[in-house]
């Protein structure tokens, strides 16, 4: 016992240290090891520097400074508990946790406490129904609508007609992985094809038995449902086994250069689908340059600047930023707290104007947020990987999800959390 | 000087064969008791409970749970991690199935279907010993992890597959669930690691934990003096298995709140349990204690001085803790091969003598 104490009471003159701020906190729980390093790492250094950018050039958002402390969570939701906890103590406004896993664990806890969970792209679906959870924003599009668009996109590439044809999912097997199925499961019976799923367990390294299959059951299309190490081998796979690179469709976290670059040429054609635009050609990109990267004040290495993870921690960030603005806006006053930055986000309101002022021109999609809609507009685009440029292009507009399919189940599964933890709807 | 067994005379058996049967060590024991169950409860907040002392808990509780089996019976198993996936899962299923039954009986039952589970599992070893049967035991971890993963009944297919906890009380106050307060966590889990720590203390002293002794040290002789391999070894990976059935349950109910199996119970789990024993003591309680202090503890606290205090980057934070645990285990292991454990029996026979030592 002797040990344990000693290490508790080091640990408490450790905890105490840290000292209580009062400028607009921002955790970043970010994972700059492990097996999704390689992906964690662009995703963070874009999110820190978005906020460097807003101190260093406006003084912060509304002349409140904004301080991004980053913990390390490694993809564990252990460390992501520990995380949590110990950044809820310096006041944080808005979590962004980056793993579908932690949200999942945090979307009661920050119920309660009262703190905005913000997840992009990620964490559940179902969040999207602002009626049941108040406290959860996925917006600008959620899995549910990743899986449409590039049904979407396929009905568009086939003459609008699916019938007969094979689609097999490739997925990470966890929550991650396996929420497009339940919308994928409903399209395959509207649109008559047929799909084959293929788990891949953590951490992904050992694909060999999932492509033997794809290459014995012949689908005429894949889509990929990856992070972190995985993403790379199945790229590697495919190109293996000479898969038509144009026919495989990765979600828009299974579309970085990370995950193209080790296939070299063999990649070219890979699509993927992504909600934002991307590379280091926005007008913002200058004022990046000017105050952060050449100040020296740039996260991390600096060199991730452009890649398409970069620019979704950039996304992310901007999105909190604007909230915040708009709460600023709401509340009249510039030091806002956990209850009034959430109002901001319901009330969100980013116009194409405003992107255009940000010097993020048609970056993305516009958001109205309300009350009840947490979701977004929930449209993406189509990108295809330039081996020999090393570049992502866009190979369509904006494509919005069915929402004739997507609605009843988001109802459906937020309707089951609900009766699960006693939730009254809002917005009535 | 004040450690010792002059003038601490008994006067019966049942004194004599007390667990602590030196009156320091007694009053020791019941002074951690009392700060436990009286001191940190008053002062215990968020951080304290989610990051440092629950973790601890319960990890307390999986180490004693695998130390029976490893430690005493000497059964080498891999399985922790699935055996603590069907405590999780079966709590899950009875606090969802039956809401109005206590959260307390749940979780002893969860234990109760992890020790029928351990019991299936640990068939094999009448007949395989030492590596073999940890390969068998490896086998149950990976069909465990995939049977939660593939069958949807076990999360209410839910449709990502992950299962939360409800909200649930007991005496009205929330155990599990996002009002719980830190203090009713800690005091779920150390009310739980107590009744555990006693039960797993008395058992290993009693005829049970002899048996259990005899078979690791010599399996033949054992069974020529009379005892019986199959219930031994049965009764080894059931109790075994019922205590990290409770640790399992505890983990995902009260600590995590949602868990997905892969990530949650892997094989990093099974591994990071072992260690624990290992590190602190085969075939001791205070060896699984300290054990889950070192490998719980130690990760937090190097966190929160390379972070916190020196305000070092996360990544390097994070890579240099790894190295840091990992030289430490190595250099505790050249130092002292059985463990903290041993080091503390070592200790405690130096004060024994001390200040005179001749």
């Amino acid at each position: 016992m002797k040990k344990t104490f000693a290490a508790l009471a080091a640990a408490t003159i450790a905890a105490t240290a840290a000292p209580a701020m009062a400028d607009l906190v921002v955790p970043n729980m970010s994972y700059r090891t492990g097996a999704y390093a390689a992906n964690g790492i662009p995703y963070a250094d874009g999110f820190n520097d978005y906020f460097t950018l807003l101190n260093e050039r406006d003084g912060g958002i509304g002349g409140e400074k904004v301080v991004v402390p980053e913990c390390e969570t490694a993809y564990n939701t252990e460390k992501g508990v520990e995380c949590y906890e110990s950044t809820k103590g310096m006041g944080a406004l808005v979590y962004n946790p980056l793993s579908t896993g932690i949200t999942y664990q945090l979307i009661p806890k920050v119920s309660a406490d009262g703190i905005t969970l913000y997840t992009p792209g990620y964490g559940r679906t179902s969040a999207a129904n602002g009626k049941v959870f108040e406290w959860v924003f996925n917006y600008p599009a959620n899995y549910w609508d990743g899986a449409s668009v590039a049904v979407k996109h396929l009905l568009d590439v086939n003459g609008g007609d699916l019938n007969g044809k094979k689609i097999a999912l490739v997925y990470h097997n966890s929550a991650y992985g396996k929420e497009p199925i339940r919308t994928l499961t409903e399209l395959s019976k509207k649109h008559g094809f047929t799909l084959v799923e293929l788990p891949v367990d953590h951490p992904g390294q050992e694909q060999k038995s999932q492509w033997l299959q794809i290459r014995r059951d012949k689908p005429d299309y894949v889509l990929m449902w990856g992070w972190g190490v995985m993403n790379q081998v199945a790229i590697q796979e495919a190109v293996n086994i000479k898969f038509p690179m144009e026919n495989f469709i990765g979600i828009w976290w299974s579309g970085s250069e990370n995950d193209v670059g080790p296939a070299g040429d063999g990649a070219n054609g890979y699509k993927t689908i992504s909600f934002h635009g991307t590379g280091a050609n926005f007008p913002i990109n200058d004022d990046l340059k000017k105050y952060v990267l050449d100040a020296g004040k740039g996260s991390g290495a600096g060199d991730q600047v452009g890649t398409v993870l970069y620019s979704r921690g950039m996304y992310a960030a901007m999105t909190i930023s604007e909230a915040i603005r708009k709460a600023q806006e709401i509340a009249g006053t510039s030091a806002v707290n956990a209850a009034q930055v959430r109002e901001g986000f319901e009330n969100l309101n980013l116009t194409e104007e405003r992107l255009t002022e940000l010097g993020l021109p048609d970056f993305a999609q516009p958001i109205t947020a309300n009350c009840a809609d947490h979701g977004g507009p929930g449209s993406a685009r189509i990108y295809q990987w330039d081996a020999g440029g090393k570049t992502w292009n866009a190979v369509s507009d904006w494509i919005t999800s069915d929402a004739d399919v997507l609605d009843p189940l988001v109802a459906e599964d937020s309707a089951a959390f609900a009766a699960e933890a006693g939730i009254t709807e809002r917005c009535n | 000087m004040f450690y010792r067994e002059a003038g601490d005379f008994k006067t019966s058996y049942r004194e004599d064969s007390q667990t602590f049967p030196i009156k320091f060590d007694r009053l020791r024991y019941y002074a951690v008791l009392a700060v436990a169950f009286g001191v940190i409860p008053l002062f215990i907040n968020d951080y304290w409970a989610n990051a440092v002392f629950v973790p601890f808990l319960i990890y307390s509780i999986a180490a004693i749970g695998l130390n029976i089996l490893v430690g005493f019976a000497g059964q080498v198993s891999l399985g922790t991690g699935g055996f603590m996936a069907v405590g999780a899962y079966a709590v899950y299923k009875l606090m969802t199935a039956f809401p109005e039954v206590s959260i307390f009986f749940h979780v002893l039952i969860a234990g109760g279907i992890t020790a029928a589970v351990g019991v299936l599992f640990g068939l094999p070893s009448l007949r395989i010993k030492g590596f073999y049967l940890a390969v068998a035991t490896l086998a149950a971890q990976f069909f465990l992890v995939w049977l939660f993963n593939k069958v949807p009944w076990f999360y209410n297919y839910s449709a990502s597959g992950q299962i939360n906890a409800p909200d649930r009380t007991i005496f009205g106050v929330f155990v599990t669930g996002a009002q719980t307060s830190a203090t009713a966590k800690y005091m779920f889990c150390l009310v739980m690691l107590t009744i555990v720590a006693v039960i797993a203390r008395n058992l290993t002293r009693g005829t049970v934990g002899r048996k259990w002794m005899a078979i690791r040290d010599m399996d033949i002789a054992a069974e020529i003096i009379g005892v019986n391999p199959l219930s031994t070894k049965i009764t080894a990976f059931a109790v075994s298995s019922f205590f990290i059935g409770i640790a399992g349950a505890l983990f995902f109910a009260v600590y995590l709140g949602a868990a997905e199996v892969g990530e949650a119970f892997g094989i990093q789990k099974s591994f990071l349990i072992l260690f624990m024993v290992i590190i602190g003591g085969l075939g001791s309680i205070f060896g699984s204690f300290a054990g889950a202090a070192f490998l719980v503890l130690l990760p937090v606290l190097l966190k929160n001085v390379l972070v916190g205090t020196l305000g070092w980057p996360t990544d390097l934070a994070a890579h240099i803790e790894l190295m840091i645990v990992g030289g430490l285990i190595v250099i505790f292991l050249i130092a002292e091969p059985h463990g903290l454990a041993q080091l503390w029996r070592v200790a405690k026979e130096k004060l024994r003598l001390w200040p005179f030592p001749h």
